[in-house]
């Protein structure tokens, strides 16, 4: 019998995920169950309290996995507290009595490739590399065309006429993607969605507002975390620009590009995605964009520094920028109230324009 | 050249390096006062809500100089190696610094020490004693001059711990980063109270520094942090010389969340208490919870006492 991996959830990512693990490493993928008010409060139950919240999020993800079978659970390693998170993970469910495996991805030392076969091998011990490193292919170009279509989602779902439109082919697509045999199918689907996104009705204005979307990755990627704020912003009538994806901080980064657009603010590393926050911000800002909104969880140490850094970049561009701090309790009200608040702003500040 | 350093932070760890250093190229040291009310209030002021105390302790600090030197030391140290990094704070500070007192004319002499980048510190010291308009030789010699006083006094301290080890007494192991544990407003009144109440305070900090990170890969394939490593090692040597272990925590430290959850974990077979400080005036809740924490080590002793006679 196949063994059950899983992996917690994040946006759509678990599309291009079942594939990998499926096709490459002939295993069955087990999808979290959605998450729920339920998966948090499990998750933070058995968290230390004030970590960042991705980690109890992750930790929900992997009961509600494990009280449905799963027997192998991955975790990955990062440039924050991320690298640390497998290790934690694995003790609190081994004191939790569950029988299973994890495979942590933050053991590798990337310098021996021999050792990251070895954690493959963990997952399937008869596991075929010629057919991992074709699916691989797949894979990381199932997860550009996913960003894309995303990143036009985003900036057009607020202007859609028929209400659930952007949805439902979005959810086509994400189920087709799953049955590709090649790359080229994959850029074949893409093709043909996008072609369906473009011809869905829209009443979009001649110079719509314009609101970017900046801060920690986990929490600007997985929308149940973010109270689905990209949604509640696009409704208004806003075309939303949300650069931080995957695609854009593991498969194409280019940090001495981001480097050379942060000069005069920021010296060195300042850790995680703190750089790509700030330089996003300064780009958007350039860009004439009516007003940013920061997310992060709360403790988050490098978008904590960001914020500081930020908070020139909003003096010396003159662009609003509103703050948003995540964790399992923050209120739903206060998120909206605020919104409300910082849309009627950017709306006289333009008009005044 | 008069030079201001932040009594806080890196300075537990770094101060007998930098002045030396300083002192042997003849430049002129000004220290900030110890942590008060008034630097605690200003620190606040300066950060964002979310910034950890320590961090809060340090802007205080940093701005108490401003105006009292030529320059603020603000270095930037991020990695020594792979999976042996600061914390990522220490990382921003050069640029929280800047970028927080930008409109104040803040002056700032910084180094970098990120050996994954191959910035090691010497290299650091190197290019710092240059912008100082130091010669060559002059500030090789001050580098190794200062090298030397931070062993002599490191193996001082491991001298004196020593010998408190060997004392007859409660004992009690004190897990916090130097910055917390030494400091004269959120850390000192530990230790004072400690002692107050007969208990040896056994600092974790202080401890054969590769010994301890060696330790600590034992017992932790993935752990990064550096100091965090350090205090890991400790608990391993220090465990079965003390009667009890106090983490001490400042609020919402990144990586304390994570690895005290997994220190309590995987010590349960040693009184253990975690003590996490915050921005909040007054330390009796502080003081109940060590004084019954100590009560209680003293009734299991004196319970194992009774049983072996």
């Amino acid at each position: 019998m196949k063994k059950k991996v899983s992996f917690p959830h994040i946006g759509n990512y678990y599309v291009p995920i079942k594939y990998l693990f499926e096709r490459g490493l002939d295993v069955e993928y087990l999808v979290p169950p959605p998450i729920t008010k339920k998966t948090l409060e499990i998750g933070g139950l058995n968290s230390p309290d004030f970590v960042c919240s991705p980690f109890k999020y992750n930790l929900g993800n992997y009961i509600e996995s494990l009280e449905q079978g799963a027997d192998i659970l991955i975790q990955v390693g990062g440039v924050c507290r991320l690298g640390y998170y497998g290790e934690l993970h694995e003790q609190i469910l081994k004191d939790l009595n569950y029988k299973f495996k994890f495979v942590n991805l933050s053991t590798i030392n990337y310098k021996k490739p021999y050792a990251f076969y070895q954690e493959l091998k963990k997952i399937n011990p008869k596991f075929s590399i010629k057919k991992a490193a074709e699916v691989i292919l797949i894979f990381i170009k199932m997860i550009e065309v996913i960003d894309k279509v995303e990143e036009y989602i985003r900036e057009n779902i607020g202007f859609e006429v028929e209400n659930g439109a952007f949805d439902k082919i979005h959810q086509e697509f994400l189920d087709k993607i799953l049955t590709v045999n090649s790359k080229k199918e994959v850029k074949e689907i893409y093709s043909e969605y996008m072609k369906k996104f473009k011809s869905i009705k829209t009443n979009k204005p001649k110079k719509p507002l314009r609101v970017g979307v900046i801060g920690e990755y986990y929490t600007i990627m997985e929308p149940f975390s973010n109270h689905f704020l990209e949604k509640e912003l696009a409704k208004k009538g806003i075309v939303v620009t949300r650069s931080m994806n995957a695609s854009n901080s593991l498969l194409f980064r280019k940090e001495p590009e981001i480097l050379n657009k942060i000069k005069g603010y920021i010296k060195y590393n300042i850790g995680a995605t703190g750089m790509d926050t700030v330089k996003e911000a300064i780009v958007l800002a350039k860009g004439g964009y009516d007003g940013l909104i920061h997310v992060k969880s709360f403790g988050c140490t490098p978008e904590i520094d960001a914020i500081s850094i930020l908070n020139n970049v909003s003096n010396d561009y003159k662009i609003p920028i509103i703050y948003f701090s995540f964790d399992l309790q923050t209120s739903e009200v206060g998120i909206k109230t605020r919104l409300e608040a910082f849309y009627d702003m950017i709306v006289m500040r333009k008009e005044k324009k | 050249m008069k030079i201001g350093i932040p009594k806080a932070f890196l300075y537990y760890t770094y101060h007998n390096l930098w002045e030396t250093f300083f002192n042997e190229l003849g430049c002129e040291i000004v220290v900030s006062e110890d942590t008060n009310k008034q630097i605690l209030k200003d620190g606040i002021k300066y950060s964002i809500d979310e910034s950890c105390l320590s961090a809060k302790i340090y802007m205080g600090h940093v701005y108490s100089l401003i105006g009292k030197c030529d320059y603020i030391l603000i270095p930037r140290i991020a990695s020594f190696g792979a999976k042996d990094v600061m914390c990522t704070r220490f990382g921003a500070l050069y640029d929280l610094v800047y970028n927080t007192f930008r409109d104040l004319d803040i002056k700032i002499l910084d180094y970098n020490v990120d050996v994954l980048k191959k910035k090691t510190e010497f290299n650091a010291f190197f290019e710092m004693g240059k912008t100082l308009k130091k010669k060559k030789f002059d500030i090789v010699r001050a580098y190794f001059m200062a090298k030397q006083a931070e062993k002599t006094y490191q193996q001082l301290a491991l001298k004196e711990q020593n010998n408190l080890l060997g004392q007859n007494g409660m004992k009690i192991l004190l897990i916090s980063h130097p910055y917390n544990i030494y400091d004269k407003l959120i850390g000192q009144p530990i230790i004072d109270y400690l002692k107050d109440l007969n208990c040896i305070p056994i600092i974790g900090n202080i401890i054969p520094k590769n010994i301890a990170k060696v330790k600590a890969r034992e017992i932790s394939e993935t752990l990064p942090w550096s100091y965090n490593q350090e205090l890991l090692g400790a608990i391993s040597l220090y465990k079965d010389k003390v009667d009890g272990i106090v983490l001490i925590s400042s609020f919402p430290c990144g990586p304390d969340a994570l690895v005290n959850d997994m220190i309590i974990r995987k010590n349960k077979d040693k009184p253990i208490i975690n003590l996490i400080l915050d921005e909040q005036e007054g330390t009796v809740g502080l003081e109940t919870r060590l004084e019954s924490f100590i009560d209680i080590i003293k009734l299991k002793k004196d319970g194992l006492n009774e049983k072996e006679s």
